[in-house]
């Protein structure tokens, strides 16, 4: 059976500066990926070129069975897959309940084995995913004004909402104190129980080894590790690409 | 009609005249919409200002023209700085630039327009100097001094300020602040008094292209309009923050529609430079020598 | 209320408008109230793009012209063809024209999107006077037949009960897009476009439908104008009262609902209308200038916005107090 994910060789290239060059990176259904690497080595241009908000310029990206490098970003939420943003951006002017209904209005309902739901039934079910989060009464505020773990959360919530079997998490905890990062794991391992995979990319190292399976790293647009948790850390490489020589 | 050589060499002469003047009247908006992200629609409102000024001085005690542009310009230099504090105190600060500062730009264009016709009524103004009446020969070539004087003039004000904007402190500041604002802000200067004495500076341009805009043909208020799609497809086809780019561009624009007036006609002429502009922001949005 | 509710209650409305006119003396009423319909709909069509969608169209005078332009060409070809078959030619000639302009700019950062609208009509309106079969810059007249039809005294009055239906019929489409989810999905798209297109919404064929439904609404305006105005030219018809109406009337009624432009149309309309004739047009246009700009940068949710700040006031209050 093939992965839930399948990146080969992926080139991105921005005008004479190339961010990924040549990166493969597959996935198992509900398997936890840490993608972990410093800044300006390609990890959001990878999570963009996946998710179609980029096009890639070589290689081939299959989710699902499908090759998926050439349709728009919608198409492949569509398909199941889905990503939260490093900086959250709500729909300001829409209440929290209503950020929820869009994702599951024309993703959830879209997808393929999945009951379509009218537009009241999706409040409803954005209200049931409130209550998980712990966002209920805020309901009806406007996203606009929320804290910012809240605003995380509802990032998350969002994508959540259109139902992946592949869910992108970009550095949901950057910034976030201490039990704040542990509410967001405690999110992200409900999508663990609900079978979604997921890629989590983050610096904050607790987190990544708690909740993830598999280690990657990306240092200058070329994936260096890849493997165990414990045995990528250990590898010098990853060592001095954080640290230096 | 028969197609002389002597007229493509006229239809190039007063294309290649044209287009310096055309540099100048962008030049502004390089600065407003390609380096400082400020959507200035009125900016031709600003312009046709300058026009008036320079009308009104002139007819009252016969300045000549582009001795007005210099003398005002500290004067319109002021009006953008405060232009630009409403427009940062409303929009920018509360990060709703897009559709509203659209409006508000677009409501001062109008405001402006209706102003000038409440004052000015609509017939058409034209200064008069030295020169305007002149035209000299060189062969075969037409050179009439009401575009010669102010395409030199235009030249003169595009190679300064490229100098300015490339060697002096404050000048590498304004292209500075369109790249990395924080960046500033950790060398101690203010990125928003830096937009403010930009934007101050691009309508201080705007209203000297006015002076020259008079001398060159007569001016009416609503025409500002029509000049909207030649300064942003100027800014647009020059890269959006490059006043090289933008005196190419404008060269670009000044033959093409020389050559559709002498050619078409001149009715098909705003066709030309707002079918150009269609083309350039369909096409390439960052110019030709963007970044 | 539900949409057939709805749709009901506004063609009642509008029936109940057309029988109180019946009693007014004054032909003048008839007049003004064309042109303050006619706002009312380009307002609302301006909204469905620019409210909803977040994307500010200024051709709005292009589409306009398309509408006019349309029913001119089909009276030059066929002096008795019905108004309705020129309203539906109209309609969906400025609704290609939407669909158009939609593909060639929609892909383009809303800033970049506006000026091309702006090009776009400028271009269109330099076609336009360049073309003779439709009179060019000389003009065309198009004359209303002689018999007025349902039996009015005045075609003026026959008029009048057309922008009526016509207004209800872009307002009712106007509530039935903003309820839908549709509506829901262009909301996302004027929040935050890249969010949308990862949560699923197909933005680039929401914002087609959008210019497109838009662009047919101003072309509907506009195919009554001819016989409005018998004498059809292209100054007056691309004119810049339409860009500058189109986008003030929305801005301060309150662009996020079609209760927005409808008030912002009534009222502004009015107050045109009462301006030109006690003073003159050019103050007229002074005055929605300086309104647009004041809207704009201290109350820019509009007069729909203020009552809504109002009302959750008095919400917070009433909460309090128990």
């Amino acid at each position: 059976m093939s992965d839930l994910l399948e990146v080969k060789g992926v080139v991105k290239r921005f005008g004479g500066f190339t961010a990924l060059d040549g990166v493969d990176l597959n996935l198992k259904v509900g398997e936890r990926l840490g993608l972990l690497g410093p800044n300006g080595s390609g990890k959001s241009t990878l999570v963009n070129c996946i998710c179609g908000t980029l096009l890639n310029d070589e290689g081939s990206i299959r989710f699902d069975g499908r090759e998926v490098s050439k349709l728009p970003a919608h198409k492949r939420i569509r398909a199941g897959l889905s990503r939260s943003f490093q900086l959250p951006k709500p729909f300001a002017s829409m209440s929290v309940v209503d950020n929820l209904c869009v994702p599951i209005l024309y993703a959830a309902n879209h997808r393929v084995g999945i009951r379509k739901c009218t537009p009241s039934e999706a409040t409803d079910e954005a209200m049931v995913i409130l209550k998980q989060i712990g966002l209920a009464a805020k309901a009806q505020e406007m996203s606009g004004g929320l804290t910012q773990v809240d605003m995380r959360k509802l990032e998350l919530a969002r994508a959540m909402a259109a139902k992946p079997k592949l869910l992108i998490s970009d550095e949901a905890m950057a910034g976030l104190s201490n039990s704040e990062v542990d509410e967001i794991l405690t999110l992200l391992f409900t999508m663990k129980e609900q079978g979604i995979a997921v890629i989590m990319i983050e610096h904050i190292m607790r987190a990544v080894m708690r909740f993830s399976e598999r280690v990657a790293v990306l240092v200058a647009g070329k994936k260096i590790a890849d493997g165990e948790p414990e045995a990528v850390m250990r590898n010098p490489e990853v060592e001095r690409a954080y640290l230096g020589e | 009609m028969e197609i002389s050589s002597s007229l493509i060499l006229n239809a190039i002469v007063s294309g290649i005249l044209l287009g310096g003047f055309y540099a100048a009247m962008a030049a502004g908006v390089s600065i407003s919409f390609g380096m400082l992200d400020v959507t200035n629609i009125a900016h031709p409102a600003f312009i046709i200002l300058g026009s008036y000024v320079a009308y009104i001085v002139n007819s009252w005690w016969g300045w000549d023209p582009i001795v007005i542009a210099i003398v005002c310009s500290p004067l319109f230099f002021l009006l953008g700085m405060g232009l630009y504090r409403i427009y940062y105190y409303a929009f920018e600060r509360k990060g709703q630039q897009s559709l509203r500062s659209l409006a508000f730009f677009f409501g001062i264009l109008f405001i402006t327009e209706v102003v000038l016709i409440l004052i000015f009524g609509v017939d058409y103004r034209l200064v008069k100097s030295v020169y305007t009446e002149t035209t000299w020969q060189l062969g075969e070539v037409d050179l009439p001094l009401r575009l010669v004087v102010p395409f030199i003039f235009s030249m003169i004000m595009i190679f300064g300020l490229n100098m300015f904007l490339s060697r002096t402190f404050f000048g590498r500041a304004v292209l500075a602040v369109a790249q990395d604002q924080f960046a500033l802000r950790l060398m101690g200067v203010n990125p928003v008094k830096i937009k403010e004495l930009g934007f101050g500076l691009s309508i201080a341009i705007a209203g000297i292209a006015g002076s020259f805009l008079i001398v060159i043909q007569p001016v009416q208020p609503s025409i500002g309009r029509d000049y909207i799609g030649l300064v942003f497809a100027i800014c647009v086809l020059g890269g959006m923050g490059s006043i090289k780019g933008a005196l190419i561009g404008a060269m670009i624009l000044g033959l093409a529609e020389s050559f559709t007036s002498t050619f078409f006609g001149p009715s098909w002429a705003p066709a030309v430079s707002f079918g150009l502009l269609l083309l350039a922001v369909a096409f390439k949005p960052s110019g030709l020598l963007g970044r | 209320m539900s949409n057939k509710a709805f749709i009901v209650a506004a063609y009642a409305f509008a029936a109940v408008l057309v029988a109180v006119s019946q009693f007014v003396p004054n032909d003048y009423f008839f007049s003004a109230a064309y042109t303050v319909l006619l706002f009312v709909i380009l307002s609302t069509a301006w909204n469905i793009l620019g409210g909803y969608t977040g994307y500010v169209n200024f051709g709005t005078p292009a589409f306009f012209a398309m509408g006019a332009y349309t029913t001119v060409a089909l009276f030059k070809l066929s002096p008795t063809l019905p108004l309705w078959v020129m309203i539906i030619g109209g309609t969906l000639i400025a609704g290609l024209t939407g669909l158009g302009m939609g593909a060639l700019t929609l892909r383009l950062r809303g800033v970049f999107f506006s000026i091309a609208t702006l090009a776009l009509s400028v271009v269109l309106l330099t076609f336009v006077v360049n073309w003779d079969y439709a009179g060019g810059a000389r003009g065309a007249y198009v004359i209303p037949p002689r018999e007025v039809p349902l039996g009015f005294h005045r075609y003026i009055q026959f008029l009048y009960l057309v922008m009526v239906f016509l207004s209800a019929t872009a307002v009712i489409i106007a509530r039935m897009i903003e309820t839908s989810t549709m509506g829901r999905g262009l909301e996302a798209i004027r929040d935050d476009e890249l969010a949308a297109e990862c949560c699923g919404v197909p933005t680039l064929k929401l914002k087609l439908m959008s210019t497109t439904i838009s662009g047919a609404l101003m072309g509907m305006a506009g195919t009554t104008y001819p016989y409005f105005v018998s004498y059809v030219e292209p100054a007056s018809t691309f004119n810049l009262s339409y860009a500058v109406n189109s986008i003030a009337m929305p801005l301060i009624g309150g662009m996020t609902t079609w209760l927005g432009p409808l008030i912002g149309a009534l009222l502004l309309g009015s107050v045109q209308q009462v301006v030109q004739v006690t003073i003159s047009s050019a103050w007229n246009l002074l005055i929605v200038g300086v309104l647009l700009v004041l809207f704009v940068t201290l109350a820019p949710e509009g007069i729909m916005g203020l009552w809504f700040n109002w009302r959750k006031k008095q919400k917070l209050k009433a909460g309090g107090s128990k």
